[in-house]
């Protein structure tokens, strides 16, 4: 036979008496995939990895022929933002701002740039959300990891790329490039000089 | 050097030059934290990033982490963010709201939003001990002091300071000057927050703000590079190019432009820098604006409001603010060589959307991790104090129109724009706290 204990209640009981039961977390809704043509599929995977090459390499003109002339470069400040326009951002820049940031970076007194600063990425997890069968526009999301190495530290940088991709006589062009960083909200040691 | 070595400091600080050490001597610094940091008024947040009751933000003052937290009253609170029991810390998100109590995860102590303890478990078995549920040593520690001035919340964790108006004299303007240009007298911050360390310590962020010798050359390449863009986009369209451009193409003006500025030093070490940028074009949204403000306050009142043009006043030692943009950058010193800031911006409440895209665009261009033109100035900052640790020599030089530096009123005012007065004048704030000395 149990008595009765002496001293009454639980965390629980303790916790929900104040603040009453927790809702359930909700769990994220599954994001659209497209399923193609494994030849279309590798001829993206190779875009992908061509315009991460071209960051690294610092070939700015070919960088900047990428884009649409209307496309845009963003990395919001969280994942769940969906506009970009009139809000605060990492970056949001349409093709003259990439001018100017390009411009700044090969200047001969571009001070922060001696010595430059070198990066590599990786690009993986390649998957199609959308491909628009009849324009050949294509909405293609991937995952990266940059490592900059500038006058004798290594910073990491990881997340997602999203890209929206125009079909053009001359192969894909970016209407947007979208970077959601993993660490974009922590503190900055050093800010970001060029583009992810 | 460690701390106690201060008797030295009047051999540390002279008129038109300081020793090294001030900079990079990390037993310096912690005298710093506690005769600055914990001496004086620090700011702490804006009460429009806490809006609803519960609602909290968390921060640093001095070395010390606090909690800003609106009560049940409405009124806002600054406390310790620490568990009188065990001391664990109680808020451990950046910002959030967390209902009508702080709660410790560990024992499950309750406090109200002011702080005072609201009960503990097992309560029965402090019984005939010194747990006393009413003594404030059980609640959790408020701040010393906690003022606002227009909604900019600041404390103290030290009661000898005067109240915060006095404190901030001359530089209170910097928030009437961000306020006023509000149609609605009141700002309300954009609740994004950039953090950004500098490798420095915090007074080379501050010289920086109001010396006006540095941004053709730090900034060439910025500068020459939006210069030519912006001449790009206006050949290309024949329309002007939007007036961000102008923000940065501005750092290409010659030495004698820079010169026409001004720099003026108030009471307890605040300082300004006056007249820049010429942020009152004829556009259209600029008309539209200007046609609501004086809806609200007049002709007369908008004109004497949209003529005042302070680009930075820093309010010593924590605040570096940008009115006219609705800017504002918070110090928060971690050790000698490591400096936080956060960074913010404001919506003018009634103000047209097109003159918060303007403050917008500033901050993007300047404050986001993005920035082509801090990532020069924090290059800077680093190199000084990179320079400033080694026996490469032992003073910093602010010989710059030094002994030049009329005082009226108890105002200085530089005689030139390039003037080195605010380094000057901020030393002899500094040299007053540093040997024991108040805020006024």
């Amino acid at each position: 036979m149990s008595t009765q204990p002496k001293i009454q209640g639980s965390a629980t009981e303790w916790a929900e008496t104040l603040d009453g039961a927790p809702a359930a977390r909700k769990g994220a809704p599954p994001l659209p995939h497209a399923k193609v043509d494994p030849a279309l599929k590798m001829a993206i995977e190779e875009f992908l990895y061509r315009q991460a090459e071209i960051l690294d390499d610092k070939r700015w003109d070919e960088w900047l022929g990428l884009f649409t002339e209307d496309g845009t470069y963003w990395v919001p400040v969280t994942e769940d933002q969906t506009v970009a326009d009139g809000v605060p951002n990492i970056f949001y820049e349409d093709l003259d701002l990439m001018r100017v940031r390009a411009k700044r970076v090969s200047h001969p007194r571009a001070w922060s740039q001696k010595p430059p600063h070198r990066t590599s990425h990786v690009v993986s997890n390649v998957v199609v959300e959308k491909h628009d069968a009849k324009t050949g526009d294509l909405v293609v999301r991937s995952k990266f990891t940059m490592s900059e190495f500038r006058r004798d530290v290594t910073r990491h940088f990881a997340g997602k790329y999203r890209h929206e991709l125009k079909k053009t006589k001359d192969g894909w062009r970016i209407r947007q490039q979208r970077v959601d960083l993993v660490n974009g909200e922590g503190p900055w040691e050093y800010v970001l000089q060029t583009w992810v | 050097m460690d701390g106690n070595q201060l008797g030295n400091l009047e051999r540390l600080v002279e008129p038109d030059r300081v020793h090294r050490l001030c900079y990079s001597d990390q037993g310096i610094f912690e005298q710093e934290i506690a005769r600055i940091f914990h001496k004086t008024w620090i700011y702490v947040g804006h009460e429009s990033q806490v809006p609803k009751p519960g609602d909290y933000y968390t921060t640093i003052v001095g070395t010390q982490p606090m909690i800003m937290a609106r009560g049940k009253d409405g009124k806002v609170n600054v406390l310790y963010n620490r568990c009188p029991h065990r001391g664990a810390m109680l808020c451990s998100d950046r910002s959030g709201n967390t209902g009508t109590t702080f709660k410790c995860p560990y024992h499950a102590w309750r406090f109200n939003l002011d702080g005072s303890l609201l009960k503990v478990p097992v309560v029965e078995q402090y019984e005939g001990t010194h747990f006393d549920p009413k003594n404030p040593l059980f609640s959790m520690k408020p701040a010393e002091r906690v003022d606002s001035y227009r909604g900019f919340v600041f404390c103290a964790l030290s009661e000898d300071v005067p109240d915060l108006k006095t404190f901030l004299g001359g530089a209170a303007s910097a928030f009437d000057d961000m306020c006023d240009r509000a149609p609605e007298g009141e700002v309300e911050v954009v609740p994004t927050c950039f953090r950004v360390i500098q490798k420095s310590n915090w007074k080379i962020f501050l010289e920086n703000q109001l010396d006006a010798l540095h941004p053709s050359v730090t900034h060439e390449s910025a500068g020459r590079a939006a210069s030519e863009v912006e001449k790009d986009i206006e050949k290309r369209t024949g329309k002007k190019a939007p007036l961000f451009y102008h923000y940065i193409s501005a750092f290409t003006e010659p030495f004698y432009k820079w010169d026409t500025l001004h720099t003026v030093g108030y009471q307890n070490g605040h300082c300004s820098l006056e007249g820049y940028m010429g942020l009152r074009p004829t556009d259209p949204d600029t008309l539209e604006y200007e046609a609501v403000m004086q809806k609200h306050y007049g002709k007369e009142r908008t004109e004497q409001i949209l003529g005042v043009n302070i680009h930075h006043m820093l309010i010593y030692p924590c605040l570096s603010v940008q009115p006219p943009l609705q800017q504002l950058r918070a110090v928060r010193p971690l050790a000698a060589d490591r400096t936080l800031t956060e960074i913010w911006h404001f919506r003018l409440k009634g103000a047209p959307e097109a003159i918060y895209r303007r403050s917008l665009a500033y901050y993007q261009l300047v404050n986001t991790p993005s920035t082509m033109i801090n990532a020069d100035d924090l290059d800077n900052f680093w190199r000084c104090h990179e320079g400033l640790k080694t026996n490469g020599g032992d003073w910093v030089s602010f010989h710059r129109n030094a002994g030049q530096d009329p005082v009226q009123n108890g105002i200085t005012r530089s005689i030139t724009g390039m003037s080195e007065m605010p380094m000057r004048h901020m030393f002899t704030a500094w040299t007053k706290y540093m040997n024991g000395g108040s805020a006024r």
